[in-house]
């Protein structure tokens, strides 16, 4: 038998190349940082939506060529977990809480409320850019509702008027502080 | 003399101040000259009270709630810090009814302990338990969990020793323990308040797990919904492997335990262990068939102990006053005590810890209160989103699994969420499916189909469009889901909706229901 002499045949350049440098820098560090882990891959998608605050679909070649996987993987990843975001949010994300113990003190109607204040739907962002509202199914926060989230922070007992208030009070920059602290604990 | 002022850090009391009462009382302390120690505990889980903050007396910690970072001056001025009058004094916090009522068995230092310092934790009897693990047998550690009777606090209250004895005895050089700390279930906070406020008990628990089955290697998978809990556990974590808790070489015994946290993202379904697996294997929360089990061939394939945080939590005092003492608490095979969660349209919301066999009545409104909006209590809802909707006539039912499951429901992991009589229950069943939509995982046709069209029945049942053919439309609809799906999302979404539809019939015919009834 004869040794058939091998070809390496350059079928694929690496992808994500023409990203942008700041995604790019992204998805290698959180690689980098989390590929030993067994079953990395959500891991890695956090790390990526922590440093940019959303996993751009053009990352997916790049994160599915890092990971030996295909790019339907990842893509299947990230759209099942809804805490995935595949388009920039705002400055903020509010997390409303539209379960059943928040039902039963008033959700419903913050809801349309806070709709109708900040003129975006559910997964939507503000005009301005500052505010994306996403619903969230419990806080743990169910004896103190109607509930809410921005980034880290947690709201309770929350009614139109003090929901008003926050906004008043962030467009003001008197929860800048908070935000900034929110990001530099998200481990 | 320096006093000391214990503030909670857990997510209800910051969400209600406690961050601005900690600051005001520094400040406060600072402008007088006062030497307070400021200790940041977790949540006694008396909500209404929350920001409630305490004061070491020599004869007893003395609380004082709902407190807001105004009160803080006048706290001052009222000699707080020895326990002086106040408007907000509620005395010995052990002596309030609703905390002194309880049978705190797996919650006992919630509130008391600073929840990141391990010498408080052993000063409160933490880690009691590992040590007399340490000296058993893996099977007489078994044997004692399977005596305690202690049954899975997650929602199938399946025998936690009996799962652990399977584990054990599965061959395996690898094998794992993972704590399922998903809570996704609405009116649910009792793995958060344990994780916030005694994270190391959780630690402790799974620790003797990796003991009692062979089992090197922990996970703990925590939502993300619950970033408080994530900074908590990180800190108790890296703290138990620092101190010889955790690592190669458990307390020098020559036992390894690894555990490390990993955050979900925003799935209800990774609560169900085999999608949980799936998902900390780095893939879509989609669910597996069963067999096998999880047990024989879970995480990677290994034999894997899955356990809610309360399981776990509960543990290290079994292995502490033995299976005997837990098991002497409870009524039938009910045993030991459950942390239940008092949630929703409720007065005296929080955490009450009791012995199983304590009545809904008693719960909810000899602690509860009744409703926070002082109106009568229509409906309540336990057991999470797939439990079912109950009226007054259920509420005698003991807190009991084979009770709930008697009486048409379901205790779950002991969530209640009560509703007072503004509920529109036609859209509480409405949204039961709606939410099933949401968070199908899709693997099979009766719960991912089927929800959607149950949204759609009901809509039109709502409407008044040809309301009999609807229901019988509806009912059949849930037959199939209820024995055609695959899991319990599917499976169990017809409870809230037909217990709904069942007794409350009413809110189901709105005006234009009755008048095409009558045409
Ligand atoms: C849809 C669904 C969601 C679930 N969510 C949780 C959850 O959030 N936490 C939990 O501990 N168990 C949950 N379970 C139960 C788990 O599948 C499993 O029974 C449990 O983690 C086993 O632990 P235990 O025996 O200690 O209760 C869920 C089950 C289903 C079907
Ligand atoms: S019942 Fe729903 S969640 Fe469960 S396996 Fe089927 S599709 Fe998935
Ligand atoms: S239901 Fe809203 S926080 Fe739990």
């Amino acid at each position: 038998m004869s040794e058939r002499k091998r070809v390496t045949i350059p079928i694929r350049v690496e992808p994500g190349t023409d990203l942008p440098a700041a995604e790019r820098t992204a998805v290698l560090e959180a690689v980098n940082q989390n590929r030993a882990l067994e079953g990395s891959l959500l891991p890695i998608l956090h790390a990526i939506q922590d440093r940019l605050g959303w996993i751009p679909p053009r990352t997916l070649p790049l994160i599915a060529y890092e990971l030996n996987l295909t790019r339907a993987e990842v893509h299947g990843v990230v759209t099942f977990y809804h805490y995935f975001r595949q388009h920039p949010p705002g400055k903020q994300v509010i997390y409303l809480c539209r379960a059943e113990a928040c039902q039963a003190v008033g959700a419903v109607s913050l809801e349309a409320h806070a709709k109708r204040a900040l003129g975006i739907d559910f997964h939507g962002t503000s005009g301005d850019g500052r505010y994306t509202l996403e619903p969230v199914y419990c806080l743990g926060n169910c004896a103190s509702g109607p509930s809410l989230m921005i980034d880290r922070e947690l709201y309770g007992r929350m009614t139109p008027e003090r929901f008003d208030d926050l906004i008043a009070a962030d467009a003001a920059g008197a929860t800048s502080a908070a935000a900034t602290s929110a990001g530099a604990t998200r481990a | 003399m320096s006093a000391t002022v214990y503030i909670p850090r857990e997510a209800t009391a910051l969400s209600l101040g406690a961050q601005s009462v900690a600051r005001a009382l520094a400040e406060e302390a600072a402008r007088r000259q006062d030497a307070v120690q400021i200790v940041r505990t977790g949540s006694r889980g008396l909500f209404w009270l929350e920001p409630m903050l305490e004061v070491a007396t020599s004869a007893a910690r003395v609380a004082y709630g709902p407190v807001q970072a105004a009160d803080v001056a006048g706290l001052f001025e009222a000699g707080f810090l020895t326990g002086g009058k106040h408007r907000l004094n509620l005395g010995p916090v052990e002596s309030i009814p609703y905390l002194k009522n309880q049978e705190r068995l797996t919650c006992g230092r919630l509130g008391v302990i600073d929840p990141v310092n391990l010498d408080d934790y052993r000063a409160h009897g933490g880690y009691a338990g590992l040590t007399n693990a340490l000296a058993m047998e893996p099977a007489a550690i078994v044997k004692a969990v399977t005596d305690s009777g202690l049954r899975g606090r997650g929602g199938a209250a399946f025998p936690t020793g009996i799962k652990w004895k399977t584990v054990h005895d599965a061959p395996g050089a690898k094998k794992y323990i993972v704590c399922n700390a998903d809570e996704g279930d609405s009116g649910t906070f009792s793995d958060r308040l344990l994780m916030e406020g005694d994270p190391f008990c959780l630690i402790e628990g799974m620790t003797i797990a990796g003991l009692a089955v062979g089992a090197t290697s922990g996970y703990v998978y925590l939502r993300c919904e619950y970033p408080h809990a994530q900074d908590t556990m990180t800190q108790a974590i890296a703290t138990a492997y620092a101190a010889g808790y955790l690592g190669a070489d458990v307390l020098g015994s020559g036992r390894a335990f690894e555990l490390q946290l990993r955050m979900g993202a925003g799935a209800y379904i990774c609560g169900e262990e085999t999608s949980l697996l799936e998902s900390l294997e780095g893939r879509r929360g989609q669910i597996r068939f069963k067999p096998p089990l999880p047990a024989l061939k879970g995480l990677f394939g290994c034999p894997t102990v899955v356990n809610n945080v309360i399981s776990f939590a509960s543990v290290p005092i079994i292995l502490e006053r033995g299976a005997q003492f837990y098991k002497d608490y409870g009524m039938g095979r009910s045993r030991g005590s459950l942390p239940i969660q008092l949630a929703g349209n409720i007065a005296r919301g929080g955490l009450v810890e009791r012995a199983f066999g304590v009545t809904l009545r008693e719960l909810l409104y000899d602690y509860g209160g009744g409703t926070r909006s002082g109106r009568p209590i229509r409906a309540v809802q336990v057991g999470g989103p797939l439990g079912a909707y109950w009226p007054e006539s259920k509420f005698d039912t003991p807190v009991d699994y084979e009770a709930f499951a008697g009486g048409g429901g379901m205790l779950g992991h002991g969530g209640i969420v009560v509703f007072d009589d503004t509920v529109d229950m036609a859209a509480q069943a409405r949204y039961a499916m709606e939410f099933c939509a949401i968070e199908s995982c899709g693997k099979c046709t009766p719960c991912r189909i089927g929800s959607t069209r149950g949204v759609e029945v009901i809509d039109r049942l709502v409407a008044g469009d040809r309301t009999a053919m609807q229901q019988t439309l509806l009912r059949d609809l849930c037959d199939t889901m209820l024995n055609g799906s695959l899991c319990a999302l599917g499976g169990l979404t017809p409870y809230p909706v037909l217990s709904a539809l069942d007794y409350f019939p009413e809110d189901f015919s709105t005006p234009a229901a009755l008048q095409a009834a009558k045409r």
